[in-house]
């Protein structure tokens, strides 16, 4: 296979092809095993839609080369170095755990590799920790919670619950939602930070929400404990008592339809539902269906734009890697999510979150937004960098 | 905190849910190894194998279809473990089993995700099961009830087995001591053979009766796998006693710690193994011999 590629390209050497366009070799640094590997299929799915939609607008022509990171963080930084390196991709896309993240951090920082994160929440990477050559296209995990706290206090709630696993991300929702549900007004009853991927029994945090006397329980929980959670939610009745709400990831359309009815009612917050009116979603949701027979999540619109922002990149002739780092300070355009932009002082995304609710349909469960609200940029968090060169 | 009675009562039957849970899930491995020595790494896989059975099958032919069928079919998969791999593993040392059977969770991990693929797949339970309870003034999930009863009657058929039946006789007696139980003209590879598939059939229930709880996703072999592994170390190995102690201990240690020392929930049960391994390293209740 090697061989034949290496004769392949000895002979486009040998007859001089004409230099036509730009070549980008793109470094898709995803789980393809492991606990997110059906993340990082999905990613890949919306990635490779958002190449055959826009790339041919651009003079450039992208390689693609794909490494699956095991969602293991020494594996993750292996895979990089070689695509640094050995492939000398000029832009690498991907990432859907936060602790690969802060593995690769470094290495394409120093090695000045322009990385789009397309999933990777942690406040930090576009916080303290940012870098001119990494921008998010994503979310981050304060971002998607923070409008919560004020929208849910407009609704009457006063008493909330919180729960969330304990690890970073869960920490950084809950904390980001809790601060404006606070300043707002509302109070805080109880909190539990239920052991990450160690809790089979959500039982015993939900008797004690119970007994806490509050209005709602907001919650973060994400793929496996996100399922296991909203049935036990539901199997316990609380739902009629005491309302759900949460981070949007918990009711996924991913995996909504392994939640069942015990999701219907649950109302949450998120960047991308894919009942979002606008033509841009429409299109998305069709071509996505025709592709893989599923309607997109979140995940998926989240390589769509990956792939659309390095589009626009090259669009404004940047061919290197610095020049693509700078240019994807700069991108913004209207996607299914509606405008987006980078936020050029911390490089995260500026984007609206939706509020949803989860409802019964016609063919399974779908989404009811509720609201659409206003994008906001991310604190700076301490993030200190030069602004991007204007073209 | 609170001192209502009800809240107690509700925690007192989370915790023995989670115990009977983690019982069925144990017991097949603390047997299996009370009668082979041999350590089933791959158990917690077959657990999810279980799962992924139900939820195929519940979907063609309705949930008891798929509570009675996925642990034969889950024993189905031991038969021909046992054959393929198992049996040519006895003679070759406790080293050799935890790596070969270590292996065979991340094959049996990778052909699940190859079948069924990496989405967390759905099972709906029954209407007759969906509902709640009313009893002593509180609401408890009738499923969860049907748990609690499915492991006890579990314990009690095995304790009735082993305890008053002729081929309990000849597992304890094999258990005790294989040579002179063959020397007895018991056949022990035969028993050893049955039991190995009952184990199965055992892990496969644990996994059909868990997938309508929690998620049936490829990693929950995995993430089942230390609970029981901490379950049979506690209760000590090899024993039907061990087995229900520890997962008792466990499901309360868990449940009741989650409740009064929140930040130490997660440490908690990994405390209480050292303090077992230490004072009592063969575990609480040990098989004898």
């Amino acid at each position: 296979m090697k061989r034949t590629i290496m004769a392949a390209l000895g002979l486009a050497t040998g007859f001089g092809m004409p230099a036509a366009a730009e070549d980008i070799k793109v470094g898709l640094l995803l789980p393809f095993s492991g606990v997110y590997a059906a993340l990082g299929n999905e990613i890949e799915a919306g990635f490779t839609l958002g190449l055959e939609k826009f790339g041919a607008e651009g003079n450039a022509t992208f390689e693609v080369v794909s490494e699956d990171t095991e969602v293991k963080p020494p594996v993750a930084l292996g895979k990089a170095k070689k695509l640094i390196l050995q492939d000398e991709a000029d832009v690498i896309v991907g990432i859907v755990s936060s602790g690969v993240l802060g593995a690769v951090r470094d290495v394409v920082h120093s090695a000045g590799v322009p990385l789009i994160v397309a999933n990777a929440g942690n406040d930090e990477a576009t916080g303290e920790a940012c870098s001119p050559f990494i921008t998010r296209m994503s979310f981050s995990n304060g971002q998607v919670n923070r409008p919560m706290g004020k929208w849910m206090y407009d609704q009457g709630i006063r008493k909330v619950y919180t729960l969330a696993p304990d690890y970073a991300a869960g920490h950084q929702m809950i904390d980001a939602f809790a601060t404006t549900f606070t300043a707002a007004g509302g109070e805080i009853v109880g909190q539990d930070f239920t052991p990450f991927q160690k809790t089979q029994d959500f039982g015993p945090y939900l008797t004690q929400a119970k007994s806490s006397g509050a209005d709602a329980v907001y919650v973060f929980y994400a793929g496996g404990e996100a399922i296991s959670f909203v049935k036990q939610y539901d199997s316990f009745g609380l739902k009629s008592e005491l309302p759900l709400y949460g981070s949007g990831f918990l009711t996924s359309p991913l995996y909504v339809n392994a939640e069942g009815p015990a999701a219907e009612g649950v109302i949450t917050a998120l960047h991308y539902v894919p009942t979002i009116e606008s033509a841009a979603n429409a299109e998305f949701v069709a071509a996505f269906k025709a592709k893989t027979d599923r309607i997109p999540s979140e995940f998926a619109v989240q390589g769509y734009d990956a792939a659309r922002a390095l589009v626009e990149a090259t669009k404004t002739g940047a061919n290197d890697r610095a020049s693509l780092a700078n240019a994807l300070r700069l991108v913004s355009f209207e996607g299914p999510r509606g405008q987006l932009s980078i936020d050029p002082a911390t490089n995260n995304i500026v984007q609206p979150i939706y509020v949803y609710e989860t409802v019964a349909g016609a063919d399974g469960l779908t989404q009811k937004v509720l609201a659409q609200l206003p994008a906001e940029a991310d604190p700076v968090n301490g993030c200190k960098m030069e602004p991007p060169v204007a073209n | 905190m609170t001192t209502d009675l009800g809240f107690w009562t509700l925690q007192t039957l989370n915790a023995l849910q989670l115990s009977m849970l983690l019982f069925l899930l144990s017991v097949g491995l603390t047997v299996i190894f009370g009668l082979m020595h041999f350590v089933n790494l791959a158990h917690g896989a077959l657990y999810a194998l279980g799962a992924y059975f139900a939820a195929s099958l519940a979907a063609v032919g309705g949930y008891w279809m798929g509570f009675f069928l996925a642990p034969v079919a889950v024993a189905g998969v031991g038969v021909l473990l046992y054959s393929g791999l198992i049996q040519r593993m006895r003679k070759s040392g406790p080293m050799a089993q935890v790596l070969v059977t270590f292996g065979l969770i991340f094959v049996l991990l990778d052909l699940t995700r190859i079948v069924w693929g990496d989405l967390a797949q759905a099972i709906e339970l029954p209407a007759l099961l969906d509902g709640r309870l009313a009893f002593l003034g509180i609401e408890y999930p009738i499923y969860r009830l049907l748990i609690i009863a499915l492991g006890a009657a579990i314990f009690a058929a095995l304790s009735l087995v082993l305890s008053r039946t002729q081929i309990g006789a000849m597992i304890r007696a094999g258990v005790d001591n294989d040579a002179m139980a063959a020397c007895m003209g018991i056949n022990v590879e035969r028993l050893f053979f049955i039991v190995f598939c009952v184990g199965c059939a055992l892990a496969g229930l644990a996994g059909a009766v868990a997938a309508p709880l929690l998620s049936v996703t490829p990693d929950m072999g995995l993430q089942i796998l230390i609970p029981t592994l901490i379950v049979i170390v506690i209760g000590g190995l090899g024993s039907l006693r061990g087995a229900i102690a520890g997962s008792l201990i466990y499901g309360f240690v868990q449940t009741f710690g989650a409740v009064m020392a929140p930040q130490l929930a997660s440490v908690l049960i990994y405390a209480l193994l050292a303090a077992v391994l230490v004072i009592k390293p063969v575990g609480l209740f040990p098989a004898k011999g």
